[in-house]
């Protein structure tokens, strides 16, 4: 091992959004930052130029932004009792690589998270009964309440230039917008985009129905915008390459969009790319870390020390961070104890395609990642779930995200795959297709964790993160429940036929498709040690100055997209940083 | 950004409040983040434009194997009143061009062993390659043709090909050697599709032929004025490479 480098005050670990977000914050507190990221550096030029990254063979079909396998992947079990298998090929999920990770090709929903979600155990007690959480599933509330995170999310709109439409204004509520929205400090920094035409005939069947459809938050630009940071961003141009693609407009919000342009500008900032971080080294006692161990491009292993360690990869890495650096006590299904694996959750999505007649055109090919339409009639707790009898919810929304025939071409049921009748189809139907979802809450189970692979390991020679994890009844009878919801929706729609994909009773979760990469928890928040990897600050318990951020430390998966609830509590555990630890480091909540 | 070496960086605290620039003087401040040596910046310009050639020789394909790569695709998307097929947009060509890629060797797939088989939720679970895969498939169905109907397949009718390639696909059909029916739905029929909808500068989808056939406009990338209303966009295609279809 080469000697050990220079110490800085904090070393972030991973560089997309929330190593961004804790860079720029700890930066401007004047701290020395040093960020490791294992992939490359990447910027929209030379990156995502026009015409290069619009081209569906490099970027969807071959992964061209996405994590490459071959150096690291997962394994996967449906239950404790099975042998798990590597994830070998990119399917149900698409973790990102390099400088902006997955900041960079995902599609920019960017919503909140309902106040009672927080504190879903307690939500559930008072208006059900304790008796009404099935056995098996570790509901618990998450420590933090909504109102302490209010500002962080609406920085975090500030900083993306979220285009949207605000349903309630200090509890005031507004035509137009969500109205089950929680209260919001400000109106979005940007109106909504232009509905395409599913949005548009998702907003009038699900008004005719008496639902309220409301105007999708989203990260892509409306109008040019100049962010709190002095980055401007262009507005969307409904190009059609959004997820799975670097924007080449500068209207999709990213690290690089948003906050590199004056972090890179900051003398006591430094990214080292190639730096793939093995572990945190703690202290003899184990009770404070040192810095991390890491692989440098040149395959020297490393030792970086640090005053602080913040760990900011993708939800996988820092979890099997926690685990291969022995921080924290790992779960044990059998029997229950430990924390870091717990709560592991993914989402379910459910993806139905609308076929209509040649005289509707959809034209699929346009779109933008956060585009849509949507309802949240049944999301969280805003329906009575007493006599459906199960727990959670989620969004439904007609979307039109941009699709290319590369990315695949849905047909109506019992169309031909291939030959003249699938060429007759497609032809058919290529400008006459839509699509509406729902993605939904997913719970946490006693048997649905996260640990080691005993057999399997990376290029590295360190054991893969084994994921234990199957679709429960109470959540697939909610799934099936949706499934009625989204067949009324595409009726009333006009769709002549509808085929897609809607999870149900007896399913398990098949890994080849793609659905959705919003998988969490493992390293839950909350405050209860016990049930908890991190407290509400996102420090660790065991190790106080080691910060924890990502969807891992969600306590169960939310029906919302991500990003926004990510991004708001890095800001607010970095605001925390800020105005406490490094007044008095140590831990911030007492044991 | 400081500069990195990574060693002599010195303990610098800055004043909390950093002046906001705009982003022409942000970008000028952006060479500090030029890759460190040894690194390869990736490039702006678009992989070399290669649109399909009349005369083209198979890199990859040995004598053998072409006809069937022809063959196949000559029924998987063949030429019909329709639209084009794929032998005449160059798709035989693609695939072969991508033998020449990395992922061709499973280079971005986790290959490392034990194997097990296991339920299709599972995903690919093979120790094979896609040239592995095209090198084994092809010879199995060739075996299985001469066995059954004493030709290799490309020299089958028509009408036999297609009932071998809807045997293999739903499994009715099947090799000792490998899984025909991942073979063909993973690789063979996901490649056509690939080649023949993919951009030119791959090798299939000559002048644009599937995306005219579709009403897919390709690399156009610009439909702000147009995602409002729900009617036929105007124009024809573009590819990456400028030309128009």
């Amino acid at each position: 091992m080469a000697s050990p480098n220079k110490p800085v005050d904090v070393v972030i670990v991973g560089f997309g959004w929330t190593g961004a977000i804790m860079a720029i914050e700890l930066a401007q507190a004047g701290l020395k930052v040093l960020a490791l990221e294992r992939g490359e550096d990447a910027a929209t030029v030379p990156n995502w130029a026009y015409p290069k990254v619009v081209d569906e063979i490099s970027q969807s079909a071959r992964n061209g932004l996405l994590q490459n396998l071959s150096k690291s992947t997962v394994t996967i079990r449906h239950d404790k009792s099975d042998r798990a298998l590597p994830y070998r090929q990119i399917g149900s999920f698409k973790p990102g690589t390099g400088v902006g990770g997955a900041g960079i090709h995902w599609s920019g929903v960017h919503s909140r998270v309902m106040p009672e979600e927080l504190r879903l155990k307690s939500q559930i007690t008072e208006r059900y009964g304790a008796r009404f959480i099935p056995a098996g599933m570790s509901l618990q509330d998450w420590g933090i309440t909504f109102g302490e995170l209010e500002p962080h999310f609406d920085h975090f709109e500030q900083v993306c230039g979220t285009s949207g439409k605000a349903g309630n204004i200090q509890g005031r509520k507004l035509e137009g917008g969500n109205p089950f929205e929680a209260p919001r400090s400000h109106e979005f920094p940007l109106p909504p985009l232009t509905d395409p035409p599913t949005s548009v005939l998702f907003a009038k069947a699900t008004r005719d129905l008496g639902y309220h459809p409301y105007p999708l938050p989203a990260a892509n630009a409306s109008r040019p915008y100049t962010n709190p940071y002095g980055c401007q961003l262009g507005p969307c141009n409904f190009c059609g390459f959004c997820s799975d693609y670097g924007c080449i407009n500068y209207s999709k919000a990213s690290p690089q969009t948003t906050i590199l342009p004056l972090l890179y500008r900051m003398p006591n900032f430094t990214l080292r790319t190639h730096a793939h971080v093995l572990k945190v080294n703690t202290d003899g006692a184990g009770k404070m870390a040192t810095g991390v161990t890491y692989i440098d491009a040149q395959g020297q292993e490393v030792e970086q020390p640090a005053a602080m360690v913040v760990l900011a990869a993708f939800h996988l890495h820092n979890v099997r961070l926690m685990l291969s650096s022995g921080i924290g006590q790992p779960y044990n299904p059998e029997t229950g104890e430990g924390t870091v694996g717990r709560n592991f959750c993914y989402q379910l999505l459910n993806s139905v395609n609308l076929f209509f007649n040649k005289s509707v055109y959809i034209n699929q090919f346009m779109g933008s990642g956060g585009v849509g339409q949507a309802i949240e009639d049944f999301y969280g707790d805003n329906f009575d779930h007493g006599k459906l009898g199960f727990i959670g919810g989620g969004v439904i929304w007609g979307r039109q995200t941009g699709n290319g025939p590369v990315r695949g071409i849905p047909l109506p049921s019992g169309s031909p795959t291939w030959g003249s009748g699938w060429k007759a189809a497609v032809k058919e139907n290529f400008l006459h297709t839509g699509r509406i979802e729902s993605q939904l809450s997913n719970m946490a189970y006693r048997g649905c964790y996260l640990d080691l692979d005993p057999t399997y390991r990376d290029a590295y020679g360190v054991p893969l993160l084994r994921m234990t994890l199957n679709w429960q009844d109470n959540d697939l009878r909610m799934s099936e429940f949706f499934g009625e919801k989204l067949s009324q929706i595409g009726k009333a729609m006009g769709a002549i036929s509808m085929a897609g994909r809607v999870l149900k009773r007896g399913d398990n979760w098949d890994t080849r498709p793609y659905q959705s990469t919003h998988i969490n928890g493992g390293t839950a928040m909350g405050a209860d040690p016990k049930t908890s990897v991190v407290n509400k600050y996102l420090q660790s318990w065991d190790v106080s100055n080691l910060f924890v951020l990502g969807a891992n430390v969600f306590a169960h998966g939310i029906g919302y997209n991500p990003t926004g609830l990510v991004g708001a509590l890095a800001y607010w555990a970095a605001a925390n940083i800020r105005s406490s630890y490094l007044q008095n480091p140590g831990p911030l909540v007492r044991r | 950004m400081s500069s990195d070496d990574g060693q002599t960086s010195r303990r610098l605290f800055l004043a909390n409040t950093i002046a906001l620039a705009p982003l022409a003087a942000l970008a000028a401040g952006r060479t500090a983040a030029q890759p460190s040596k040894g690194e390869e910046l990736p490039s702006s310009a678009p992989a070399p434009d290669h649109p399909s050639v009349p005369d083209y020789r198979p890199a990859f394909f040995t004598t053998v194997e072409w006809p069937f790569i022809n063959a196949a695709c000559a029924r998987l998307i063949p030429a019909d009143e329709h639209g084009p097929g794929a032998i005449e947009l160059g798709v035989p060509q693609y695939i072969d061009r991508q033998m020449g890629t990395p992922w061709a060797d499973g280079a971005i797939w986790y290959m490392q062993g034990p194997f097990f088989a296991a339920t299709p939720e599972f995903g690919y679970q093979s120790q094979l390659t896609p040239k592995q895969q095209y090198r084994l498939g092809i010879k199995a169905i060739d075996t299985l043709c001469q066995e059954r109907l004493e030709r290799p397949f490309a020299a089958l009718a028509p009408a036999q090909q297609d009932d071998v390639l809807k045997q293999i696909e739903k499994g009715s059909l099947t090799s000792t050697e490998l899984p025909l029916s991942t073979f063909f739905s993973g690789f063979l029929l996901k490649n056509v599709l690939e080649g023949y909808f993919g951009d030119p500068m791959y090798g299939g989808n000559k002048d644009m032929g599937a995306w005219k056939m579709i009403g897919y406009p390709g690399a156009r990338a610009d439909y702000l004025e147009w995602v409002g209303e729900a009617k036929a966009y105007p124009y024809g295609p573009v590819s990456i490479y400028g030309k128009r279809g």
